[in-house]
C-alpha cells in the first residue's frame, strides 16, 4: 500500500472519454502514418471531439471477456468495484478499433491484398472476442478520391471488401494522403466518434439488462456497480446528465448498504468517489451550490462511519481526502470562471483538510503508539498476490470477504497492526502544512486577512512539531504584529510561547530575549508564575548561562537545545544585542519627555525618562542613555552603575538602578544648550537601556523617538478618556499612564531685558514724512553690546507696501522712491545698564491703508549659566500698526460767473473753478501754499493767487478757493479738454518749521468745452431802486461766420415798466455785435425777476433761448425808495417792542402795504438795520 | 445557547470575550478573531446604507459552518450602530444612546458562537440575545465609571452572558 492510498485513482479523476483504438499504423518508420497519427493527437482543442486515440499492434492482446452469466441466482459479489475496472474502459477495451491499410482502388495486387486486409480484420475480431467492440477499416490512399458515384471501381470495389471482411458500409473509411490530411482526419474521427457513441449506449443497455436478474438481499453491492457502471458509460459516451442522474442514484444506493466495521472502509471509499463524481459533475455543469450542497450531505453522511476504533485515523485521513478533493476541484472550477466569495471559497475546504489531517496526526500518534519491541507482523498481511487490491476499499487481508465479522481474529490484528506501523511512517506535518499552505493562499485572494494569519499560525505551529523551528519562527513572527496591533493579547501570548519553545530549542539568543521580554510584559496574558519562570530564565540568559526549558519541550530536543545553549555560552563575543523594543511590547515601557517644549538658552534643558518594570521580579538594568538629535548632548544624558553580574535579582528596591515592577521610576537629565542652537529643535532620538552586563551578556533595549511602545498609544488614548485621569496624586507619585511623550523641544533665545517704545502721533497722513520715535532702555544688568536696531515695515506683508512705504533717518528732507521699507542694523553701539537711547525714524507712506511696522532690537550679552560663561544674543521685537489716512480731500467744481454748476463751459467765456480742501487729518494742518497749475487749453482771467495761503485747517474745516477762468477756443464745436493740476503745499502744524513741506498734487478734472454760435451778456447796475429809471444794456455777439437772424423779444414783468424794443427781429454780421438798450423801471423793492429776454436763432434752432439766457441776469435787487425808508422805520419799530395782535387795525394794514410794497422785511434790516435777526 | 459570547470594539481588540468550556479557550478566540474578517467585509460592502437601519443584524456569518473553523459551531455576529456621543463634565459620563443612529457610529461588533448542533435555535431567538447583550452593553455603557475602550469587568453583565450560555455539564 502506498502512501497515498487515500488520494484518488487518477481515472477517476480524468475526465472519460471514448477510447478508440487505432492499428495498423506503423508510427515509428512510417512516415506516412506518423503524419497521421500526429494529425490524430496533436493540437486536441476543445473544438475537436472528446476522443482519446491510442495506437496499437495488430495482434494486440486485449483484456480478455469473461463468460457473461446468464443468472445471477448462486452469485455472491465480493465488493462494489473491481480496481481494475474504470481503467480497463478507459484504456484497454476500446469502444471501435480503426485498421489502417494502404491500398489504392486502382492496386495492382487488389485481390491479394483484400484478402490481406480481410485477415487482418479476422485476427482483431478475434482478439476482441465477446466485447461489442465495433471495428472499421480506413484506407490509406494516395490518390484524390473522385466524388462518390462517379468512381465505378471504387464503389465496386469498396462493397466487395466490405464483404470480405464482414464490414458495414458505414465503417470503412478512405483517407487520402494529400495536403488536407488534418481536414479528412476531423471528418473522420467524428465519423469514429458516433460509433463510440453507439458502442457506449450498447454497453449501457446491457449493463441495464442485468438488473431483472438481482435481487435485494444478495445484490446489493451490484445495485451500487451497475449503476457506477452506467454513469462511467454515460460520461464516456459524454451524456453528463445522465451521468450526473446515475451517479446520484449510485450513491443514495452506496448508503443503503448494511455498514459494519469490515466493509465500512469500502462504503465510504465507494461514497467518495461517487460523491467527487457528482461535485465534479455538478461543476462542470456549473451548477456550484448542488456540488456544496452534495458535498455537505455526503460529509454529514459519512462523517460518524468511523469504522474501527483502532483505526480511526484512517477514517480522518478519508475525511481530509475529501475535503482537499473538493477544495481541489472548487479551486479548479474557479480558474475556469466560477466566481467565489468571502464565505465560499476553497480555502474553508483546504482548512477542513488541515483541520482533519491534524486530528489523523493525533489519533496516529495516540494509537500508534507501539513499544519499541512490535515489530511489523511477517507474513506481511498487506501483501496480496498481485500487488495490488482487488476491490476498492478493502483490506489486503481479507479480500472479497463481505460478512459482518473478520474470518480470522489473528490475521485481522496482523492486518491492523501493519496499518498502525505503516501510520506511523506517514510525514503528518509535511501533509498539514500543505493543506494549510493551499488554505491560506485561498483566504489571502477571498480578503480574510485574520482567518490567514489564524492559519499561518496553525502552520508554524505545524512546523514546531516538524521540528523545523526556522520556519516556525519565521511563520509565528511574520503574524504576531498583526495579533499586536489588534491587540489580541490571548493569542499573542500563545503564538509568543510558541515562538519563545522554537527560539529556545534553537537557542536562538536575540529572539530568546525578544519573545521573553514581552511575554513578561503587560500584554502577556500567562499567569504569575509562568511570568516568573520566564523572566528567571530571561535573566539566565542575560548573565550568559543556560535557561531552564520550556515546558512542552520533548525530553530528546530539550536535550539538544541545553547542548546548544552551552556552545553558545562558552562561544566568545556576539553578547552584545539590540533589539528594538518599539513595535513589541516589552517588560519595560519608557516614556521622555523635555519638561517644556521650548527652553530659554540662558535655562538649563531638563528631561525626564520615566522607566516602568511589568514583570514580577524586580528588574536591575546597568545603563540609560538617551541620544539626541545633537549628539553633543548624549554624554550628559546618560546613567550609569557597573554593576555585579550575579546581583541582578537580589538588588533592593532603593537601589537606582533597579526597576520595581509597577512603580515608575524617573531619570532627569539635565544639560545647558549650545548657543548655536538657539532656534533649532532638539529630538530624543533614541532611549536605550542596557540589561545585563558587559561580562555576561548584555541587551540593549532600543527605543525609537521618546518611548513607547505597540500598546502605549492606545493606552494612552484610554487614559486620557479615563475620568481617573482627573483625580489628584501626590506630587512623588507619579501615575504612568498621565505622563506623555515629549521628544522634542526647541532651544530659544534669552528673554531680552530691555524695553523698546516708540511714540508717534498717529494716524500717518498720506505723503508726510511721519516721525516716529523709537526709545531704547536696557534694564539688563550688564553691558549690552553691539545694539543694533532694525526699523521699518515689517516684512512678509502685501508686495505692494513695500513699494509705497520709504523709511529713513533724516527728518529734514522728504524721501523717494530709493529709500528702502526697512532699515536693517542700524548701529546703536554699547548700551550702560539702564541707559535710554532714542531715535527717530521718519517713515512716507504713498498709498493708504494699515501697515505694520516692526523695531527689532538685538544685542549681545555675556551670562553664566550653570557655572557656564555664555554669550547669547538677544533680540526684541516690537510691532506697531500704523494707518494712514489722506491729510484732505480736495473737491473741485465748475460754476458759471452766476455760481451755477456746469457741466461744460464755453469758448471764451469766463467761468470759476472753485476749489475746497477739506481736512480729514485728526491733527491741525498747516496750509503753506496752493497753487494752480493750468493746462494749454485753460487760461486764467488774472493773475491766479493762492488765497489759503498759511490757513490753518482743524478736523473737519474746509478752505476754498476761486479762479477766474476761460477756455480759448478748440477745433470741435465740443470736445473734452484738460484742466491742469492743483498744487498743495502743507504740513502738519505740530511740527517744526524746518519739517519739509508735503505737496499734495491734485489733478483738476476734464471738462467738457463748448462753441456756442451767439453770445449775450448784459450790461446793467448792481441794484435798482423803486421807481427810480435804470439802463440795461444787451450786448448780443454772433461768434459764427455766418451772418445770424436773430428775434428777441421781452416779456412784460409785474415788477417792472420799461422801454426799449419789445419785439425785434435783427441780423447780425458775422463776429459784430448788437447791442440793445433799455431803460427798467422797478414798480417793487427786493428780489425782482427781470423781464425775460427771448432770443431765438433762425439759423440754429438748437440753440435755445433758455441756453442763452443762463448768461443773463435774471433777477435784480430793487431797493426801496428814499421816501419809503422812514414809514419803514416805524413799522419795525412797531413790531419790535409790541405783539402783532396788539397792533392797531389800520397799522397791521399799513404793515401790510409796506411788506407788500417793499419786499420782505429781513431786506430792509440787511440794508439798514444790523439789530434785526 | 451560547457557547461563546465576545463584545468586540470598534477597533477590533475584545472588550469582553467569555466561552464555555474553558479548555477550549483559545479556539475560541482564533473563532471570534478571524469571524471579524466577515463583518469587517459586510460593514463596508453596505457601509453608509446600513448606518439608518434600525437593527445590524448580520446573520449567520459563515453558511458553510459546519465545515470550517470548529465544526460543531456556528458563528454569528450582531453588528450595532450605537450611535452616542459623550460629555464629560465633573466626572459624568453622560451618554445618550440612539437608535436612530446620526452623531457617530460606535461600530462595537457583538459575536456569538453558538452550538450548531442545537438546531431549535432559530434566527429570532438569537436576534433577541442580541438585543439582551445590546440593552445589557447600553447599561455598561452608562455607567459613569466605565471608560469606554476598556474591558468589561461588570458582574451585571457576566451574569447575563452566564444566562446565555450554554451550561456547561
Amino acid at each position: 500500500m502506498s502512501p497515498t492510498q487515500w488520494d484518488l485513482p487518477p481515472e477517476l479523476c480524468c475526465r472519460p472519454m471514448a477510447f478508440v483504438a487505432l492499428t495498423g499504423l506503423d508510427v515509428t518508420y512510417n512516415a506516412i502514418h506518423r503524419a497521421i497519427w500526429d494529425a490524430f493527437c496533436a493540437n486536441r482543442r476543445a473544438d475537436r471531439v472528446p476522443i482519446s486515440f491510442k495506437v496499437l499492434p495488430g495482434d494486440h492482446e486485449y483484456p480478455k471477456c469473461r463468460t457473461k452469466r446468464t443468472s445471477y441466482e448462486w452469485y455472491i459479489p465480493k465488493g462494489i468495484l473491481k480496481t481494475g475496472w474504470m481503467n480497463k474502459h478507459l484504456n484497454l477495451v476500446p469502444a471501435l478499433l480503426v485498421l489502417f491499410y494502404e491500398l489504392d482502388w486502382d492496386d495492382a495486387v487488389w485481390k491479394e491484398k483484400q484478402s490481406e486486409c480481410a485477415t487482418k480484420v479476422e485476427i482483431v475480431r478475434t482478439s476482441l472476442q465477446g466485447r461489442n467492440t465495433k471495428v472499421a477499416v480506413v484506407l490509406i490512399q494516395k490518390k484524390t478520391p473522385l466524388p462518390p458515384g462517379e468512381d465505378l471501381v471504387a464503389s465496386e470495389r469498396a462493397a466487395s471488401l466490405c464483404n470480405a471482411c464482414d464490414l458495414s458500409g458505414k465503417s470503412l473509411f478512405v483517407l487520402p494522403h494529400t495536403d488536407h490530411l488534418v481536414g479528412y482526419i476531423i471528418r473522420l474521427e467524428n465519423a469514429f466518434y458516433e460509433h463510440a457513441q453507439t458502442y457506449y449506449y450498447t454497453e449501457i443497455r446491457r449493463v441495464k439488462s442485468h438488473k431483472e436478474f438481482l435481487n435485494k438481499t444478495t445484490h446489493q453491492l451490484l445495485f451500487v456497480r451497475h449503476q457506477f457502471k452506467i454513469a462511467f458509460f454515460s460520461e464516456l459516451k459524454q451524456d453528463t446528465q445522465n451521468s450526473l442522474k446515475y451517479y446520484r442514484t449510485a450513491y443514495s444506493l452506496v448508503h443503503e448498504l448494511r455498514t459494519h466495521e469490515t466493509n465500512m472502509l469500502e462504503i465510504k471509499t465507494m461514497a467518495g468517489f461517487i460523491n467527487y463524481k457528482i461535485c465534479r459533475l455538478c461543476f462542470q455543469h456549473n451548477t456550484p451550490l448542488d456540488a456544496i450542497a452534495q458535498f455537505r450531505k455526503h460529509i454529514d453522511l459519512c462523517k460518524k462511519k468511523i469504522g474501527s476504533a483502532e483505526l480511526a485515523f484512517e477514517h480522518t485521513a478519508w475525511m481530509s481526502k475529501q475535503f482537499q478533493s473538493f477544495g481541489d476541484l472548487f479551486d479548479e472550477a474557479i480558474k475556469l470562471g466560477l466566481t467565489a466569495i468571502q464565505t465560499q471559497n476553497p480555502g474553508f475546504y483546504y482548512q477542513q483538510a488541515a483541520y482533519y489531517a491534524q486530528e489523523r496526526k493525533q489519533q496516529a500518534t495516540h494509537l500508534c503508539a507501539h513499544e519499541a519491541s512490535v515489530s511489523y507482523p511477517t507474513p506481511d498481511h498487506l501483501e496480496t498476490p498481485s500487488g495490488a487490491l482487488d476491490f476498492y476499499g478493502q483490506r489486503a487481508w481479507r479480500q472479497g470477504h463481505q460478512s459482518i465479522d473478520p474470518p480470522h481474529m489473528e490475521k485481522e490484528k496482523g492486518g491492523i497492526l501493519a496499518l498502525q506501523m505503516k501510520e506511523k511512517d506517514v510525514p503528518h506535518s509535511e501533509l498539514i502544512i500543505a493543506l494549510l499552505s493551499n488554505a491560506v493562499a485561498q483566504f489571502k485572494k477571498y480578503k480574510c486577512p485574520r482567518m490567514k494569519s489564524h492559519l499561518m499560525v496553525q502552520m508554524g505551529e505545524e512546523y514546531n512539531h516538524a521540528k523545523d523551528y526556522t520556519k516556525a519562527l519565521k511563520l509565528l513572527d511574520y503574524v504576531m504584529c498583526d495579533y499586536r496591533t489588534e491587540r489580541w493579547w490571548s493569542l499573542l501570548t500563545s503564538i509568543l510561547s510558541t515562538a519563545l519553545r522554537c527560539s529556545y530549542l534553537m537557542a536562538h539568543i536575540k529572539d530568546y530575549i525578544t519573545y521573553s521580554m514581552e511575554l513578561v510584559g503587560r500584554a502577556s496574558t500567562l499567569r504569575e508564575e509562568q511570568k516568573s519562570r520566564i523572566e528567571k530564565n530571561l535573566i539566565k540568559v542575560l548573565m550568559n548561562e543556560v535557561p531552564e526549558a520550556e515546558p512542552d519541550c520533548d525530553q530528546a530536543s530539550a536535550k539538544a537545545a541545553q547542548a546548544l545553549w552551552s556552545d553558545r555560552m562558552s562561544l566568545a563575543g556576539s553578547n552584545e544585542f539590540t533589539i528594538e523594543v518599539q513595535d513589541y511590547v516589552p517588560f519595560v515601557q519608557c516614556k521622555a519627555k523635555f519638561l517644556s517644549p521650548s527652553f530659554h538658552v540662558d535655562d538649563p534643558v531638563q528631561l525626564h525618562v520615566y522607566l516602568r518594570a511589568d514583570c514580577p521580579h524586580p528588574v536591575r538594568f546597568s545603563k540609560l542613555c538617551v541620544s539626541l538629535s545633537n549628539q553633543e548632548y548624549n554624554q550628559l544624558c546618560v546613567v550609569e552603575e557597573p554593576c555585579k553580574s550575579q546581583d541582578i535579582l537580589e538588588a533592593s528596591s532603593q537601589e537606582n538602578m533597579c526597576l520595581v515592577p509597577g512603580k515608575t521610576r524617573i531619570y532627569s537629565f539635565k544639560f545647558v544648550a549650545k548657543t548655536e542652537d538657539v532656534g533649532k529643535k532638539i529630538e530624543i532620538t533614541a532611549v536605550d537601556l542596557m540589561l545585563g552586563s558587559d561580562n555576561g551578556r548584555c541587551v540593549f533595549l532600543n527605543w525609537r523617538g521618546g518611548g513607547g511602545d505597540a500598546a502605549s498609544s492606545h493606552e494612552a488614548l484610554l487614559a486620557a478618556r479615563s475620568f481617573k485621569s482627573r483625580g489628584r496624586v501626590p506630587e512623588q507619585h507619579v501615575e504612568w499612564d498621565t505622563v506623555s511623550i515629549q521628544a522634542s523641544t526647541m532651544i530659544i533665545s534669552r528673554i531680552p531685558k530691555i524695553s523698546v517704545q516708540l511714540s508717534h502721533e498717529p494716524p500717518a497722513l498720506n505723503n508726510e514724512m511721519y516721525r516716529i520715535t523709537v526709545s531704547i532702555q536696557s534694564n539688563e544688568e550688564t553691558v549690552t553690546k553691539d545694539v543694533k536696531l532694525t526699523a521699518g515695515l515689517k516684512p512678509g506683508q502685501d508686495a505692494n507696501l513695500t513699494q509705497s512705504t520709504h523709511v529713513t533717518l533724516n527728518g529734514l528732507e522728504m524721501c523717494d522712491e530709493s529709500h528702502p521699507a526697512l532699515l536693517p542694523d542700524i548701529a546703536i553701539g554699547d548700551l550702560q545698564p539702564g541707559e535710554k537711547v532714542e531715535k527717530c525714524l521718519y517713515v512716507r507712506c504713498v498709498t493708504t491703508g494699515a501697515r505694520i511696522f516692526l523695531f527689532h532690537v538685538a544685542y549681545a550679552l555675556s551670562t553664566k549659566v550653570e557655572g557656564k560663561d555664555i554669550t547669547c544674543r538677544c533680540h526684541k521685537d516690537e510691532t506697531v500698526t500704523i494707518e494712514t489716512v489722506v491729510p484732505f480731500e480736495v473737491a473741485v467744481k465748475f460754476v458759471s460767473t452766476k455760481f451755477e454748476h456746469l457741466d461744460r463751459v464755453y469758448v471764451d467765456i469766463p467761468f470759476l473753478l472753485m476749489t475746497d480742501i477739506l481736512s480729514a487729518s485728526p491733527w491741525p494742518l498747516h496750509l503753506v501754499t496752493s497753487q494752480l497749475q493750468l493746462a494749454p487749453t485753460m487760461a486764467a482771467m488774472d493773475q491766479p493767487q493762492s488765497q489759503v495761503e498759511h490757513v490753518v485747517l482743524q478736523t473737519g474745516e474746509c478752505a476754498s478757493e476761486c479762479f477766474s477762468l476761460q477756455c480759448p477756443p478748440v477745433l470741435n464745436g465740443t470736445s473734452s479738454v484738460a484742466s491742469g493740476q492743483y498744487l498743495i503745499s502743507w504740513k502738519r502744524k505740530s511740527w517744526c518749521a524746518d519739517a519739509p513741506v508735503v505737496t499734495t498734487v491734485t489733478t483738476l478734472p476734464h471738462v467738457m468745452v463748448e462753441t456756442i454760435p451767439l453770445y449775450v451778456h448784459a450790461e446793467l447796475p448792481s441794484f435798482g431802486r423803486v421807481r427810480e429809471s435804470m439802463p440795461v444794456r444787451y450786448h448780443i455777439q454772433n461768434r459764427t461766420g455766418l451772418v445770424q437772424d436773430v428775434e428777441m423779444s421781452v416779456e412784460p414783468s409785474d415788477a417792472f415798466m420799461f422801454s426799449g424794443l419789445k419785439q425785434v427781429r435783427l441780423r447780425i454780421l458775422p463776429g459784430a455785435e448788437q447791442e440793445m438798450l433799455y431803460n427798467f423801471y422797478p414798480l417793487m423793492a427786493g428780489y425782482q425777476n427781470l423781464p425775460q429776454l427771448n432770443i431765438s436763432l433762425l439759423r440754429f434752432p438748437a440753440v435755445s433761448g433758455q441756453l442763452l439766457r443762463r448768461f443773463l441776469p435774471s433777477r435784480i435787487f430793487v431797493k426801496v425808495h428814499l421816501q419809503c425808508l422812514a414809514k419803514a422805520r416805524f413799522v419795525q419799530y412797531t413790531t419790535d417792542c409790541c405783539p402783532m395782535d396788539r397792533v392797531s387795525h389800520l397799522s397791521c394794514r399799513s404793515l401790510q402795504f409796506i411788506q407788500s410794497d417793499h419786499g420782505p422785511l429781513g431786506c430792509i434790516s440787511d440794508q439798514s438795520s444790523p439789530c434785526m435777526s | 445557547m451560547a457557547v461563546c459570547i465576545a463584545v468586540i470594539a470598534k477597533e477590533n481588540y475584545p472588550l469582553y470575550i467569555r466561552s464555555v468550556p474553558i479548555q477550549n479557550e483559545l479556539k475560541f478566540h482564533y473563532t471570534v478573531h478571524t469571524s471579524l474578517d466577515v463583518v469587517e467585509e459586510k460593514i463596508s460592502a453596505v457601509g453608509k446604507a446600513m448606518a439608518d437601519q434600525r437593527e445590524l443584524y448580520l446573520g449567520l456569518l459563515y453558511p458553510t459552518e459546519d465545515y470550517k473553523v470548529y465544526p460543531s459551531h456556528m458563528i454569528i455576529v450582531y453588528y450595532t450602530p450605537v450611535c452616542m456621543f459623550f460629555l464629560l463634565i465633573e466626572n459624568i459620563l453622560l451618554y445618550r444612546h440612539t437608535r436612530y443612529g446620526c452623531v457617530t457610529n460606535s461600530k462595537v461588533k457583538f459575536v456569538i458562537v453558538a452550538d450548531s448542533s442545537n438546531t431549535s435555535l432559530r434566527d429570532n431567538e438569537i436576534r433577541s440575545m442580541f438585543r439582551k447583550l445590546h440593552n445589557s452593553f447600553t447599561d455598561v455603557m452608562c455607567n459613569p465609571f466605565y471608560n469606554p475602550g476598556d474591558t468589561i469587568q461588570s458582574k451585571a453583565f457576566d451574569s447575563m452572558v452566564s444566562a446565555m450560555m450554554v451550561q456547561a455539564s
